[in-house]
């Protein structure tokens, strides 16, 4: 007998629309629930395109995020590593780290709002809060992991402090690092929606909080979850692409 | 080929590397443990010196005390006259795995200590040690996708590159199978008679060591102290059937304290 063969890329997508067939049946099935169907959903995402709201939002959120997101990247990092690479340093700091690193970014938020007010600065504050720990841990991890014999390698050519970093530093912790960006970039996308709630007045976040507030529009609630949704993945698939660069992938293919 | 046996013999000012009285002990939770006690060696110019021992008794040490990565506790490491006190390019260890850095390509491995060249010069050199380990068609590829033995070769050519006196070789095909590992000394012997280095490798391989050393030191148990130092007498390329070779094998394996029959 001979074997049917489909390509593989159309499984996830069959799989979705099956699911989303699925949604909006139950929907129909039972109209007095509160609950949009997909396709209430989508024509949200349509109205939301059409006021301009839509790009307005994600322009707004991606900024926090970007901010937050870098801020943290460019202080935690080289501190990460440095901590790293002296262990006093670390052993020093590390009570006050382990203190701060459970308190949720969210709990951050009055301080937040005290300090700089509702607005941009405030989000942005509590994304730098929510990335700085985890980066920073990842780093020093990521220096600890340096197999020893890549540093007595590099030791041995008689490189400079300077080019130690660049050459054996630097391209040893990558590929940890990156992966550590990664799933943080993934919680600095979880708080900016959480921030966007509470501290501003605009983004993701603050569309479903409205959406809600002004007149029940549940189509649009589960419209933005839907967008927050989408664009978690494509951040997630753009740092994925960084980390297949060669000369960066290399622990995943020697481990 | 038989160069390599005059080579050794040939007289020269002084040693090439000295060890006295070098004696290394490890300080954990307040406990002492002594690994190397009292070692003393004189190794020749191009000499090719095999370190051998029980497993764990400090041979690793002894080399990373001798290329300047571990102060010694007591004695001292002296290479040309000078005292070793840190790592250095004339002198390149080369490791048992994870030697190759696996963000660089071929070429930038074996490039890597030699930033200091120009570009054209940089170039040749590279392609000449290509060519040596027999990596000719790999230039861009990167140590993932090589065999272990193309990436010893690779770290052979890395310190090759920058011209070292003296090579240290930490069980550098130990991690490779068998075959491979015999094709691993007759590539290893070639390169040393081309190039001529004084060569000190340890290895835990009886055979290995026979085949290649001109001497072969052998240490005790932990806290290693020098056993004896065997002479091989054999010029290279050496029959591993003769009764000679047959001969100091077995003194070897007397020495380490190996019964004759399994």
């Amino acid at each position: 007998m001979k074997e049917l063969k489909l390509p593989v890329w159309p499984r996830p997508v069959l799989f979705i629309l099956s699911l989303l067939a699925t949604w909006e049946i139950a929907v129909d099935l039972h109209p007095n629930q509160i609950m949009p169907g997909p396709i209430s959903v989508l024509s949200g995402i349509v109205e939301l395109l059409q006021h301009g709201l839509l790009l307005k939002y994600v322009v707004a959120s991606l900024f926090r995020v970007t901010w937050g997101f870098a801020l943290a990247t460019i202080l935690a990092v080289p501190l990460g590593l440095t901590l790293g690479w002296y262990r006093r340093g670390e052993l020093a700091l590390n009570p006050l780290v382990q203190i701060f690193r459970p308190i949720s970014p969210l709990a951050w938020i009055p301080i937040a709002i005290l300090w700089f007010g509702v607005g941009d600065l405030s989000s942005i504050f509590l994304i730098f809060v929510g990335c700085f720990f985890p980066l920073l841990l990842t780093a020093m991890s990521a220096v600890h992991n340096i197999p020893a014999d890549y540093i007595n390698a590099g030791r041995n050519f008689g490189l400079s402090s300077s080019a130690f970093v660049s050459r054996v530093l630097y391209p040893a912790v990558i590929p940890r690092l990156l992966i550590g960006m990664r799933i943080t970039l993934g919680i600095a996308w979880l708080v900016v929606v959480a921030a966007e709630m509470i501290a501003v007045n605009s983004g993701l976040g603050f569309l479903i909080v409205d959406a809600r507030n002004a007149g029940n529009r549940y189509d649009l609630v589960v419209a933005g979850m839907v967008i927050i949704g989408a664009i978690g993945l494509l951040l997630d698939m753009g740092m994925r692409s960084i980390e297949q660069i060669k000369s960066f992938r290399w622990s995943s293919s020697e481990d | 080929m038989s160069q390599a046996g005059a080579m050794v013999n040939s007289p020269i000012a002084g040693p090439k590397l000295k060890v006295q009285h070098l004696g290394v002990v490890y300080e954990r939770d307040g406990k002492s443990t002594p690994v190397l006690e009292d070692l003393n060696l004189d190794v020749s110019e191009g000499e090719f010196i095999c370190v051998v021992g029980p497993s764990g008794c400090g041979k690793s040490t002894m080399l990373n005390a001798m290329g300047g990565f571990l102060a010694p506790t007591s004695g001292s490491v002296n290479i040309d006259g000078e005292v070793v006190t840190g790592p250095d390019r004339r002198r390149i260890l080369v490791f048992q795995e994870r030697g190759v850095f696996p963000w660089l390509t071929v070429e930038g491995n074996i490039g890597f200590g030699l930033s200091k060249l120009s570009r054209t010069e940089r170039k040749e050199r590279i392609a000449h040690y290509v060519q040596l380990v027999r990596l000719q068609g790999f230039e861009n590829t990167y140590p993932s996708d090589l065999s272990g033995g193309m990436k010893q070769r690779l770290q052979v050519a890395r310190a090759l590159a920058v011209n070292p006196d003296i090579l240290f070789l930490d069980e550098p095909f130990g991690a490779l199978d068998s075959i491979t590992r015999v094709i691993m000394r007759g590539e290893l012997l070639r390169i040393w008679q081309t190039e001529k280095r004084t060569v000190i490798f340890v290895t835990h391989d009886i055979d290995e060591a026979v085949q290649l050393a001109d001497r072969v030191v052998v240490l005790s148990s932990r806290p290693a102290r020098i056993q004896d130092i065997l002479t091989i007498d054999i010029a290279h390329p050496r029959n591993i059937s003769s009764p000679r070779y047959l001969a100091i094998r077995d003194e070897l394996l007397k020495q380490i304290g190996l019964a004759y029959e399994i």
